[in-house]
């Protein structure tokens, strides 16, 4: 269960990326965060687990308060929480199982690292999260020489190694394909659901964050605008964070769709897989 | 720890996972493995054969660090003011060699640059531009200064001729690579407006080459410094000659004096270059 | 700007004034001064000499040609020292210059106020100083021979290897660095899991690179008493045996080309 209260960065140029954010997330919930470019989602998201560190507020893990951490202590605590990164953040050079046993570095002491000899227990686990996120059969391929969805599947597998108790997911779709997105999406819904983890992704793609998370939170110039569940995404509420735009064009609606516009629509669905395909 | 390392059941595996079966170890840099030990041998012979050939005189080098003390002592307590007139006329020496002969070594440098790429230039031209700069490029600086001394001279003139056409190598070597690598759709697009050989040169190479050939060019002044302290040693002027008469006369603390001015104009040439470098970007 | 009004019509120039009285004051001042620094060199040349030089020159070669081919099994031995003080010497260096290179590079720095600048003092000198002063300078300290020459190259060495390798460390990318860290990894991880990978291609050229100009450079570490062909060749020229000297040039030129040859192919490998 993760806390953040009355969270506050400002940096020395002056600016005010985060204005006093507070909100909470229960085990096993999924909250997406959405909100104009600079609102501060990435900011949020790094401070957590002090990429970045804020200089106002708290944030307690259960009952631990991860902003009064030492060094020391932080990177003990970072263990128990498991970050993904927009452009998959992996070791180019190393290859796919070398990046995912570096979740266990918190873990481990330096020579293991260093000669790569990890814990049988270590590895074994590795390899039963390269199966589950289905790319068992890169294993000693160098990261480099996957592609973007491959890619961000050993990401998730990474964070998922070090046995985290909490997610932290950066836009995770940005740099993917429509089809891949919504794959990587529903591995991370799978994934939260069988270990009950809380996570908190930051999205700009409101549809997919639509259809795949369990609660919003709506971040307008370092404020939380809206809280609430995906159903209540009015145009309003859309307007309130991102401002005026044509809205409605941008939900879909089922119940008004005739028959001939949900032919069109899967027609356009399939295309888009049929391009992706190609890539 | 208060975390749980148990991990849960995973309901989408369907393959056969044996718990404590597989092992894992980082596949290695030579994948072969009779490669992979005939290479670590080889290595292993080649590092015995040549340490051993070294020969160190122990005893001598016993003797020599109390040399080496007073060197240091020297560098540390440099006398500026003894030599100072030798100092001087070889710094000068040094310093005017540099610039001539990085500015002749430029406007030399640049047509033969501009010969030697393939893209640009007819082939006979393209090889003889080629072979000068290889010429340029396999000969070391000390063997150009031994040969022009003897045919121009003592003096800083043979330092000066030295330095130009080592530059050639240099310069001239960059820019065909540059101009080589150089986006061939701009060039398209001015050769398709019906502009001629030079009007192309002038817009679609310039701009592109320009800004590294000046970077190239401040480092190869700062080079040029450096070698300038150095072909003294064998009569091409500059201040390395300097240096060896205050070393053969074990005035260390004047050597150190000439060593630090080095290092100073070297660290001034660096911040000069560094600046001029940002003013083109 | 390039674009003004004047006369209520648009006029473009491809430079402002200002920018073109920037610019010609410069070229003059470049000339100015490349004209005072070839009066003050040329004050005591000799022309008569440079005007003598093609005779000279043609004499010279005369005597070059041909190389003296009886001499090429002496040079086998003073081949072996040449390229045992540019190996030995590059390979020491690259032990010093590794840690000094993370102590210079911003990232990886523990103090950017003290150590960072003494590291990068360190590399200056060390560039600033060609490695045959550097040998001129042992081979008083520690007598002629082949190992002042190894040290002379690893100490010369070491500033070029830092300096490339900490501008290398300076580019990666840090989203990598990031990841690592949030694992809850030490610094020391971090490097050698993150930073260590990526600065590797860099390294491996870096380092063949300077292999291969020490080989060129240790050629003539001989004229100053350092071990190596060079020795031969300062005992040709100072009996004047111009024909030895082609026969010793010749070799330097084919070891050259040789290790020029494997540096370009490991350069193109490690991409």
């Amino acid at each position: 269960m993760l806390r953040i209260d009355n969270l506050r960065k400002r940096y020395r140029t002056g600016d005010e990326a985060l204005k006093g954010i507070s909100f909470a997330v229960p085990s096993g919930q999924i909250v997406g965060l959405i909100g104009p470019s600079g609102a501060g989602k990435s900011t949020l998201i790094r401070c957590v687990n002090r990429l970045v560190e804020p200089t106002g507020g708290q944030v307690f893990l259960d009952d631990l308060e991860l902003t009064a951490l030492s060094r020391s202590e932080l990177r003990k605590a970072r263990r128990r929480i498991g970050m993904i990164f927009q452009e998959f953040a992996l070791v180019e050079r190393l290859t796919v199982m070398e990046n995912v046993l570096s979740g266990r570095l918190g873990y481990v002491p330096f020579w293991r690292s260093f000669a790569r000899r990890y814990p049988p227990a270590d590895v074994d686990k590795a390899f039963a999260l390269l199966e589950r996120v289905g790319v068992l059969d890169q294993a000693d391929k160098r990261a480099d020489a996957l592609s973007g969805g491959q890619r961000q599947r050993v990401g998730v597998a990474r964070a998922l190694e070090q046995d985290p108790e909490l997610l932290l997911i950066d836009e995770p779709t940005a740099s993917l394909d429509p089809k891949t997105s919504r794959q990587i999406m529903r591995l991370i819904r799978e994934i939260c659901a069988e270990r009950n983890l809380p996570a908190i992704i930051n999205i700009h793609d409101v549809l997919l964050a639509q259809d795949f998370v369990d609660r919003i939170v709506g971040l307008r110039a370092g404020e939380v605008v809206f809280d609430g569940p995906p159903n209540a995404l009015s145009p309003e509420v859309l307007t309130r964070i991102y401002g005026e735009e044509d809205w409605a064009a941008l939900q879909r609606r089922p119940d008004r769709e005739t028959d001939e516009e949900r032919g069109a629509r899967e027609a356009v669905d399939g295309e888009l897989e049929r391009r992706a395909s190609f890539a | 720890m208060a975390n749980s390392n148990a991990a849960p059941a995973l309901p989408e595996t369907n393959k056969n996972v044996t718990a404590a079966a597989r092992a894992w170890r980082r596949p290695p840099l030579i994948r072969n493995r009779a490669l992979r030990w005939t290479c670590g041998a080889g290595v292993v012979v080649y590092l015995t054969l040549a340490i051993a050939s070294l020969q160190v005189n122990w005893v001598r080098i016993y003797q020599g660090l109390e040399r080496g003390w007073r060197f240091v002592q020297g560098f540390l307590l440099p006398d500026f003011v003894s030599r100072w007139s030798d100092i001087v006329i070889g710094m000068r020496e040094s310093l005017t060699m540099t610039v001539t002969s990085t500015v002749i070594g430029i406007l030399i440098s640049v047509p033969i640059g501009i010969g030697a790429a393939r893209n640009l230039a007819p082939r006979p031209v393209y090889l003889l531009c080629r072979g000068v700069i290889a010429l340029s490029r396999s000969l070391q600086e000390i063997i150009i200064a031994i040969l022009f001394v003897a045919m121009f001279g003592f003096g800083p003139f043979a330092g000066f001729l030295t330095l130009s056409f080592a530059t050639i190598g240099f310069l001239s070597k960059l820019l065909a690579e540059d101009i080589e690598d150089a986006d061939e759709s701009q060039a398209e697009a001015i050769r398709a407006t019906g502009a001629g050989w030079w009007q192309l040169i002038n817009y679609a190479i310039q701009p592109q080459v320009m800004p590294r050939l000046i970077g190239l060019s401040c480092y190869r002044l700062d080079i040029n410094f450096r070698e300038s302290a150095v072909i003294g040693i064998v009569g091409a002027g500059g201040i390395g000659a300097t240096l060896n008469t205050t070393m053969d006369r074990y005035e260390y603390d004047s050597a150190g004096a000439i060593l630090i001015l080095i290092i100073a104009v070297v660290m001034a040439a660096e911040y000069f270059s560094g600046y001029v470098r940002k003013w083109v970007q | 700007m390039p674009i003004a009004s004047s006369a209520d019509k648009l006029v473009w120039r491809y430079r402002t004034p200002h920018q073109r009285f920037a610019l010609w004051a410069g070229w003059l001042a470049l000339i100015t001064l490349f004209v005072f620094c070839w009066q003050v060199m040329t004050k005591d040349t000799i022309w008569s000499f440079v005007w003598d030089a093609p005779q000279q020159a043609a004499d010279i070669g005369d005597r070059m040609i041909p190389p003296a081919f009886s001499y090429f099994p002496e040079l086998i031995e003073p081949l072996w020292d040449t390229i045992n003080i540019a190996t030995l010497g590059t390979l020491i260096a690259i032990v010093i210059a590794v840690p000094l290179a993370f102590l210079a590079a911003r990232n990886t720095t523990p103090s950017t106020r003290t150590v960072r600048p003494l590291a990068l003092l360190l590399i200056v000198a060390s560039r600033s100083i060609n490695s045959l002063i550097w040998g001129l300078l042992l081979v008083t300290i520690i007598g002629p021979g082949v190992f002042a020459g190894v040290i002379a190259i690893a100490l010369r060495s070491i500033g070029f290897i830092a300096k490339l390798l900490y501008e290398a460390i300076e580019e990666i990318d840090e989203s990598q660095v990031d990841a690592v860290t949030a694992t809850g990894a030490s610094s020391l991880q971090v490097l050698d899991q993150a930073i260590v990978p990526q600065v590797m291609p860099a390294f491996a050229g870096i380092s063949v690179f300077r292999w291969d100009i020490n080989i060129r450079e240790s050629t003539v570490l001989g004229l100053v008493g350092a071990g190596g062909l060079g020795l031969k060749l300062q005992a040709s020229l100072n009996t004047l045996a111009w024909n030895q000297v082609t026969a010793i040039l010749l070799v330097i030129f084919a070891a050259v080309a040789i290790s020029e040859w494997i540096s370009a192919r490991v350069r193109h490998a490690v991409i």
